[in-house]
């Protein structure tokens, strides 16, 4: 899922004092899952933002709704009537809601809620990790199902650098050496000579080094 | 202030400090009627819009009462509340409330007098602390006076 984390409060309202009524606009994907702008956060956030200008003597009417999906234009197209409505729009979805609302609402602010994060998993409760960077030729089936570019700090492809201490990273004893867990994977399935094997250098161009991507389907592209 | 009697929401599991209070009931325990009690099935029922609600609406205090340690009747109801309590704390801090006016305590079933014992000190500290500036600022935007 897309990770996220909300904004601070102080940041948020230097955007929305200008206004008199905003919508503040939830997602119920990625945002809902690591518990940073679903309906419960939407809840949370207009609370505590109303409270907060009320401190400082501004009163703004704070709407909420939270969309089944904010990175699509379909569900977007459902809060049209809700938009004429306020004078500015503060989304807890991810950048790609973000921009979805800014691009179908031209004469309309639209605010980022959250900072978008990276494309991670869950760990454990309330604990989200970076497991990949979309960088477009996956290259998992090699090493063993843990991915090299978005857990090794310097994305080495062909084995741990001198930083490897104790399976951990150099950069932090909090990290685990990526390179140390393809080896222990690789071990454990008897596939050692993956190992030895040499990546030749990546091809960057597919993950974003020759501009904004787009996938486009023959087949469901109207 | 002199005349401020507090407002102030305790969340009590059914299972604890619910019969707690109950139990000061019968024991003829006196304790302060600013405590307005909400029954939840576990502590860990209480979520973190449930409390920011409260001060929103008007609380000037706010308190979790859950099982004591290791003695929630859903194992671990008591600690996550808990963890919940310190989080809408910072909230509050990013807010500007003070994150004094919100606890989380521990109390069993048996424990009446505990029960009227926390109610009267959480009071009296809420007391002192003054009205919530939430409940300051409704009323000066208004007019009302805030008591």
């Amino acid at each position: 899922m897309i990770t996220a984390e909300r904004k601070p409060l102080e940041e948020l309202i230097e955007y929305v004092k200008p206004y008199k009524r905003i919508l503040l606009l939830g997602c119920n994907e990625c945002v809902t899952v690591c518990a940073a702008g679903g309906r419960k956060e939407v809840g949370l956030l207009a609370s505590g933002l109303q409270m907060a200008l009320l401190k400082s003597g501004i009163s703004i009417d704070i709407r909420q709704h939270t969309l089944e999906r904010q990175c699509d234009p379909e569900y977007v197209e459902e809060i049209v009537s809700m938009i004429a409505g306020v004078d500015a729009v503060v989304s807890m979805a991810c950048g790609c809601g973000v921009q979805q609302l800014a691009m179908r609402y031209k004469d309309k602010p639209i605010f980022p809620a959250v900072n978008t994060k990276f494309m991670g998993a869950s760990e454990r409760q309330g604990v989200w990790a970076e497991r990949c960077q979309g960088c477009g030729n996956c290259l998992l089936g090699e090493t063993g199902g843990i991915c090299p570019i978005a857990r090794c700090a310097k994305q080495l492809m062909n084995g741990p650098c001198g930083g490897s201490a104790g399976g951990h990273c150099e950069i932090s004893e909090d990290v685990d050496c990526a390179w140390q867990l393809i080896w222990d994977r690789l071990k454990a399935l008897g596939k050692e000579e993956s190992f030895v094997e040499i990546t030749p250098a990546k091809d960057w161009r597919s993950g974003g080094g020759s501009g904004p991507r787009k996938i486009i389907r023959e087949d469901l592209a109207e | 202030m002199k005349n401020f009697e507090p407002v102030i929401v305790a969340f009590c599991c059914h299972y604890c400090a619910y019969t707690a209070a109950d139990m000061a009931g019968s024991q003829r325990l006196p304790y302060p009627a600013n405590v307005k009690i909400v029954r939840v099935p576990c502590s860990g029922k209480v979520d973190a819009l449930h409390i920011v609600k409260a001060f929103e609406k008007g609380a000037d205090g706010v308190y979790v009462a859950g099982c004591l340690e290791g003695d929630c009747h859903f194992k671990s109801g008591n600690t996550k509340a808990a963890r919940r309590v310190e989080y809408v704390r910072k909230y509050m801090e990013e807010i500007g409330i003070e994150p004094e006016r919100l606890e989380m305590v521990y109390l069993s079933a048996g424990m009446g007098y505990r029960f009227a014992e926390v109610a009267t000190t959480i009071t009296e500290k809420i007391r002192e602390l003054g009205p919530s500036p939430i409940k300051s600022a409704t009323a000066g935007q208004t007019g009302q006076v805030a008591c």
